[in-house]
C-alpha cells in the first residue's frame, strides 16, 4: 500500500495527555473485567487437571462427580470437535490448542486439563472435580530444555517435528532456524579478544492481576455467545469454533475489559470449554480460574538454554557474532527459537553473524507470547558478553555499542536492510542522560543494554460513524490493553478537527466489524491507529461531499479544514465553513448516516529499539539485590499519548526487574510446579522499584501517517541484560543465570 | 462447616472438645480463611473467639509485665507507643507480616497457632521471654513461647486446649531487642531465614541474651550456644564471629523453593550478627 506524507508539521491533539476514557469506570469498579459477566440460569464450571508431569489416561470415571446434587454435565475430549486431525509441526494447530484445552491420551503436564464439570455453584463443581476418578499410568517426564534434547530423554509426542528440523536431532526438538551472513570463522580470527559464554534463563509468567475468566452460552442449533477476557476476541471466535465445530459466524464473541494480558491471553484455555459444558447443559456456564490454574496450565515464557560467541577488536568493533538459543516451549511446538535468534544481534551491524534456534518440547504448560517474545533473553545473552568484551577491554559500553550499532541501510543480522530506526539517537540519549554520569558508590553496579523488536500490523478494520450532535463513535477491533482507545481518539480528533471528548472509541464484538488480529506485536496504536487515520480520511470525504452538494460545486472544490468544510480556494466560492456537526445534524436528510471505514494489512509496522540504563546494589552478604536507579530510553517513532508510552516503558522495565531477579517457573524432581501462586512466584512489589525514569525518542515510521512505532514489547527486552550486567559489576561476578536471586549470587559469590 | 462465636473461654473449650473433624480457632483469620478459600483445609467447625471480652486489649500490669489478648491485630500493636518502646523487636516482626490490610486483621497467637518455621513474630517472641496462658477443661496455665511449635504446622497444644494472651515480661532498662529476616524482596514475603535477639548490657558488656531462629530448623527454635557466643562480650567482632558461627551451627534447614541448605545457614549466621548489633544498640540508648 502507499505510504502517506510525513511532513505534517503540527500537531493539535496527538501528544498531548488526556485523561483515558475507561479511566472513571476502572477507578470506580463500574469497568466490567472478564469474571464480572453473568447471566441468567448461569452455571458454573471447573476444570480437573493431572496432578503428573506426564502420563497416559487409562480412564476417566466421572460417575460420583455426576452424582453429586447441583453437578448438571461432565465433559471430556469426546465433547469437542472430530474433525481436527494431528499433523506435525504448527501446521496443526488447532489441534495443538485443542490438546492443550483439553487432553486426549496422554496428560503432558501437571495442570493439564482432561475434564470439565458444570455444577449450579462454584463450589459445587469444586467438589466435583475431587470426585473424578481417573486412572494413571504414569510416564517418565522432562522439563529441562537441555535434558529434553538429550539422547534418551522422553518424547513428548512421536512426529511433532515440523520439516525445517535436521535429521539426528531429538524427536522433542520441534522446529530448527539457521540464519546469518558472512563468515564468522574468518571474523573470529580478526578479533583481539573473543568471549564465549553460556546462559539459562528460566520460565516466567506474565503475571497479570486478571485471571482468565469466561461466560459461553451455546445452543444446541450451533448459535452462540461468549463474553471474556481476551487480547482478541476475533482469534477466539475462529478457534472456539474450529474446536466444538461451529460456524464461525454463528458464535459471537465480546471482549471484556482486560486486567493485563501481555501476551498471555492471545490464546484460548477455559473458553472452549465453557462453550462445550453451555451446549451440553444448554444453560449458559461460566468459567473463573483461579491463580494457581493460571500458573498450571496458562502460558509462562519459554525457558532457556543458549551459547554466545563474539569477538571483538582493541577498538570496540565486533567482527563476529554467533549464537545459538535453544527455547523450551512446553508439551507443544511453538516456542520463538526462530524469533530469539533474528533478534539478538539485530541491534548491530555486523560482517560476521550467524544463529541458530531451537524449538524444543518438555512437560510443561504451553508456552504463550510474553512481550517481545525470545528477544529479552537473547539480549541477556549478547548484552552480557558485549558487557564483558567491554570490561576485559577497558571500553565504554556505550561508546561501543555506537560504533556497531545498526542504523538506516544496516542489512540486519536476520536479513532485511534496515529504513529509519532509532538506535543510534536512543544510544546518544543514553550518553549524555545525566543518570550515565552519576557517580556509583562501592558494591554498586551500573549496566547498559540495547533492545530490539520486529513489531507487527495485521489485519485490521476499523468503522467511524457520526451522531447527529456532531460526536462521533469509533468501533475497533482490537481490545485496549495500553490505552489504545485513548490514543485512537487522539488520532481521529486530529484528523477530524473536532475534541477528543466528542469521541467515544469502543471495543466492538465479532460480529460488528471485519476481522481484526489479536492486539498483539505491539501493532494497536499502529495499525488501528493507521485504520483509524484512513477511516476518519474516508467520513472527511464523505462530509466535504455533503458540504459540495448544499453549496452546488464540484466535491473537489471542498476540503477539511480545522474541523470544517470549506471552499478549497478563492476560485470555489465564497460559503461559510460548515462544521462537522452542522453537516452531521441534516446527514438524515441529506443522504443518510455517515459512516468512515477502513480495512486492510498494514505492513509498515516498523522496527523499534531501545536502550535501558540501571543502577544495582548487592549485599555480599546475603547476595540480596536492590535496584537503585532506572532509566529507560526508547524510540516510540511518535509518541501519541506520551503518558501511555512512558507506562508502557516502565512496565517493561518492572516486568524486566521481576525476571532478572526473583521471577521462576520451580519444577520438582515429580514435574510438578511448585510455586503456582504469587507467594512463592515473585513479582516485584512497588517498594522493590525505584521510580522508572524514561525518555521518548523520537524517529518516524515511515510506515504510519504521523510516524507510530509499536512500544508494548521493546522495553522489556533490554532489562534482563540491563540489569545482569549491573549485578555483576555490583557482585564482581558474572551471572550467566536467571533469576539473580539471592541464593544464586551468593553462591556465585562463594564460587569465585 | 460449623461456625460459632462463643461469648467466653469457657464456651470455646466446650465447643471444641464437642467438635467433631477439622477445628480451628478464628481470630484475624489471616491463614485460616486463605486456607479456607485456596482449598487447602476446609475446616468442620470454626470457632471465633473475636467475640470473648478482653482477646482485644493490650494491658500492662502492675509489675511491669504485658498481656497482650489473642486477637490483638498487629496494627494495634505498631501504633501503642509505649509497648513498641518496650519491645520494639517483637512489635516490628509483627508488623512484617503481609501488607497493611493483613496487619489490620493478623494476630501474634494466630502467627504461632499456625506453627510454620517461617513465622515472623514467633522468634521475636522466644527471643524476648514470652510466654503465652493457655486455658484447657483443666483450668489455665503458662508456658513458655518455644514449647507451642512442634512441626510445620503442628503445634504441642491439645484438643480443648486454646490460647488466651501473651505474656511479655517487664522490659529492663537496659535491654534491647531486634528482629530481623530475609526475603528476597522489600515486604509481603514469607522469610526464607528469621533471627530474634533480646539482650541485655551492663557496663558495656551483654551480661544476658537469648538468640531465637526460623525457617532454619522444623520448627523455630532458642539457640542457647549463639546467646552464650555474647554474653560477656562488648560485641566485638569476635562476639559477633562466634555468634554468626554459632548460629549456622543450629541451622538443619532444607532445600526447597524459598532457598537452600547453604544459603540458610549461612544468612542464619548474618541476620543474628545484624540482629544482636540493634538490640546491643538499643540496650545502650
Amino acid at each position: 500500500m502507499a505510504l502517506d506524507d510525513q511532513s505534517k508539521p503540527y500537531f493539535k491533539f496527538v501528544g498531548t495527555r488526556p485523561k483515558r476514557p475507561d479511566g472513571i469506570d476502572k477507578v470506580t469498579g463500574r469497568a466490567k473485567f472478564g469474571a464480572d459477566s453473568y447471566a441468567a440460569g448461569m452455571l458454573h464450571g471447573a476444570i480437573v487437571r493431572s496432578p503428573h508431569a506426564h502420563a497416559r489416561i487409562k480412564s476417566i470415571d466421572t460417575s460420583e462427580a455426576e452424582a453429586l446434587k447441583g453437578v448438571k454435565a461432565v465433559v471430556t475430549r469426546a465433547d469437542f470437535s472430530k474433525d481436527i486431525k494431528f499433523t506435525s509441526g504448527k501446521d496443526s494447530e488447532h489441534w495443538n490448542v485443542l490438546e492443550n484445552v483439553m487432553a486426549d491420551e496422554k496428560v503432558l503436564y501437571d495442570g493439564h486439563a482432561l475434564a470439565a464439570i458444570a455444577a449450579t455453584s462454584a463450589l459445587i463443581a469444586r467438589d466435583a472435580v475431587k470426585l473424578v476418578k481417573v486412572e494413571y499410568e504414569i510416564l517418565s517426564h522432562v522439563t529441562d530444555v537441555d535434558e529434553a534434547m538429550a539422547i534418551g530423554a522422553p518424547v513428548i509426542r512421536k512426529g511433532a517435528s515440523d520439516k525445517s528440523v535436521p535429521s539426528g536431532l531429538h524427536e522433542n526438538v520441534v522446529s530448527y532456524y539457521e540464519s546469518g551472513h558472512g563468515d564468522v570463522e574468518t571474523g573470529f580470527t580478526e578479533a583481539d579478544l573473543i568471549i564465549e559464554e553460556s546462559f539459562k534463563t528460566e520460565a516466567t509468567h506474565q503475571g497479570y492481576i486478571e485471571p482468565h475468566a469466561c461466560l459461553a452460552s451455546l445452543g444446541s442449533d450451533g448459535k452462540g455467545e461468549l463474553w471474556c477476557t481476551t487480547q482478541g476476541h476475533f482469534s477466539f471466535q475462529k478457534v472456539c469454533a474450529a474446536l466444538l465445530g461451529l460456524e464461525t459466524s454463528q458464535l459471537r464473541v465480546t471482549a471484556s475489559e482486560i486486567g493485563g494480558g501481555f501476551g498471555g491471553k492471545t490464546t484460548v484455555f477455559i473458553e472452549p470449554v465453557a462453550l462445550a459444558l453451555s451446549r451440553k447443559t444448554n444453560r449458559p456456564v461460566k468459567i473463573v480460574m483461579s491463580r494457581s490454574e493460571v500458573f498450571r496450565a496458562t502460558g509462562p515464557t519459554a525457558s532457556t538454554s543458549m551459547d554466545i560467541k563474539i569477538g571483538m577488536k582493541k577498538d570496540g568493533t565486533i567482527t563476529a557474532g554467533q549464537g545459538t538459543f535453544r527455547l523450551q516451549g512446553g508439551a507443544f511446538p511453538g516456542a520463538p527459537g526462530g524469533m530469539t535468534a533474528m533478534c539478538a544481534f539485530a541491534p548491530y551491524a555486523l560482517k560476521n553473524v550467524h544463529q541458530i534456534g531451537y524449538s524444543v518440547m518438555s512437560n510443561r504448560p504451553k508456552q504463550a507470547a510474553y512481550r517481545a517474545p525470545g528477544s529479552p533473553m537473547a539480549a541477556f545473552a549478547v548484552e552480557s558478553v558485549i558487557d564483558a568484551l567491554c570490561k576485559k577491554l577497558d571500553l565504554d559500553p556505550i561508546e561501543v555499542r555506537l560504533k556497531n550499532a545498526s542504523r538506516k541501510g544496516t542489512k540486519a543480522s536476520y536479513g532485511p536492510t534496515f529504513e529509519e530506526i532509532g538506535l543510534v539517537e536512543c544510544l546518544e540519549t543514553a550518553k549524555s542522560h545525566s543518570h550515565y554520569k552519576a557517580p556509583l558508590k562501592k558494591g554498586q553496579g551500573r549496566g547498559i543494554s540495547c533492545g530490539f523488536w520486529f513489531n507487527f500490523g495485521g489485519e485490521t478494520a476499523v468503522s467511524l460513524a457520526l451522531s447527529e450532535d456532531g460526536t462521533v463513535q469509533i468501533s475497533v477491533g482490537t481490545p485496549d490493553i495500553g490505552g489504545s482507545r485513548a490514543s485512537i481518539a487522539l488520532m481521529a480528533a486530529e484528523e477530524l478537527g473536532i475534541p477528543y471528548d466528542h469521541i467515544r472509541c469502543t471495543v466492538a464484538d465479532t460480529a460488528t466489524l471485519g476481522y481484526n488480529e489479536i492486539s498483539h506485536g505491539s501493532r494497536v496504536t499502529y495499525a488501528t491507529g493507521l485504520a483509524t487515520i484512513k477511516a476518519a480520511r474516508d467520513a472527511i470525504n464523505k462530509l466535504c461531499k455533503r458540504a459540495a452538494e448544499k453549496w452546488g460545486i464540484p466535491e473537489e472544490a471542498v476540503k477539511w479544514e480545522d474541523g470544517h468544510a470549506v471552499p478549497s480556494g478563492p476560485n470555489a466560492g465564497d460559503f461559510e465553513p460548515l462544521s462537522l456537526k452542522n453537516i452531521s445534524e441534516k446527514m438524515g436528510k441529506t443522504g443518510g448516516p455517515i459512516v468512515g471505514h477502513f480495512e486492510a494489512n498494514p505492513e509498515g509496522a516498523g522496527v523499534s529499539f531501545a536502550t535501558h540504563i540501571v543502577d544495582a546494589e548487592v549485599d555480599p552478604e546475603t547476595g540480596k539485590t536492590q535496584i537503585l536507579r532506572y532509566t529507560v530510553i526508547q524510540d516510540a517513532g511518535k509518541a501519541i499519548h506520551p503518558s501511555y508510552v512512558e507506562g508502557q516503558f516502565q512496565g517493561g522495565a518492572a516486568q524486566g526487574i521481576g525476571w532478572a531477579l526473583n521471577e521462576e517457573y520451580i519444577y520438582g524432581s515429580d514435574g510438578r510446579l511448585q510455586n503456582a501462586g504469587f507467594l512463592d512466584y515473585r513479582i516485584p512489589l512497588a517498594s522493590d522499584l525505584p521510580m522508572i525514569d524514561t525518555v521518548i525518542v523520537e524517529v518516524p515510521n515511515p510506515g504510519h501517517p504521523y510516524g507510530v512505532r509499536g512500544v508494548g514489547e521493546t522495553s522489556i527486552c533490554p532489562p534482563l541484560a540491563a540489569i545482569a550486567n549491573a549485578v555483576s559489576q555490583a557482585a564482581g561476578v558474572r551471572l550467566t543465570e536467571l533469576p539473580m536471586s539471592p541464593p544464586s549470587i551468593l553462591a556465585a559469590l562463594k564460587a569465585e | 462447616m460449623q461456625y460459632y462465636a462463643p461469648k467466653s473461654f469457657s464456651e470455646a473449650i466446650e465447643i471444641s472438645m464437642e467438635a467433631k473433624g477439622i477445628t480451628r480457632f478464628l481470630a484475624g483469620g489471616t491463614d485460616v480463611l486463605v486456607q479456607l478459600r485456596a482449598d487447602i483445609l476446609t475446616p468442620e467447625v470454626l470457632i471465633d473467639i473475636k467475640k470473648i471480652p478482653e482477646v482485644g486489649d493490650i494491658l500492662q500490669n502492675s509489675d511491669g509485665s504485658w498481656r497482650i489478648g489473642a486477637a490483638v491485630p498487629g496494627a494495634q500493636l505498631n501504633e501503642h507507643k509505649d509497648l513498641k518502646a518496650q519491645w520494639p523487636g517483637v512489635v516490628e516482626a509483627m508488623d512484617l507480616i503481609g501488607s497493611t490490610q493483613v496487619q489490620g486483621r493478623a494476630t501474634l497467637v494466630g502467627n504461632l497457632c499456625n506453627g510454620s518455621p517461617a513465622a515472623d513474630s514467633v522468634p521475636a517472641l522466644i527471643a524476648a521471654g514470652a510466654s503465652v496462658t493457655i486455658i484447657s477443661p483443666n483450668g489455665s496455665r503458662d508456658v513458655s513461647v518455644e514449647d507451642i511449635p512442634h512441626s510445620p504446622g503442628k503445634t504441642t497444644l491439645e484438643k480443648g486446649e486454646l490460647i488466651s494472651a501473651v505474656n511479655l515480661p517487664k522490659r529492663n532498662t537496659n535491654g534491647g531487642d531486634a528482629y530481623l529476616r530475609l526475603i528476597p524482596r522489600t515486604e509481603m514475603d514469607i522469610a526464607v531465614v528469621g533471627c530474634g535477639i533480646n539482650l541485655s548490657v551492663k557496663e558495656g558488656l551483654v551480661s544476658d541474651a537469648r538468640v531465637s531462629l526460623g525457617a532454619v530448623t522444623a520448627k523455630v527454635i532458642l539457640v542457647k550456644e549463639a546467646a552464650d557466643a555474647i554474653i560477656g562480650t562488648s560485641l566485638d567482632d569476635k562476639a559477633l564471629t562466634a555468634l554468626s558461627l554459632a548460629a549456622s551451627a543450629a541451622c538443619k534447614p532444607i532445600n526447597d523453593k524459598r532457598g537452600t541448605i547453604e544459603y540458610r545457614t549461612h544468612v542464619a549466621g548474618v541476620l543474628a550478627k545484624r540482629a544482636a548489633q540493634i538490640a546491643y544498640k538499643r540496650a545502650r540508648s
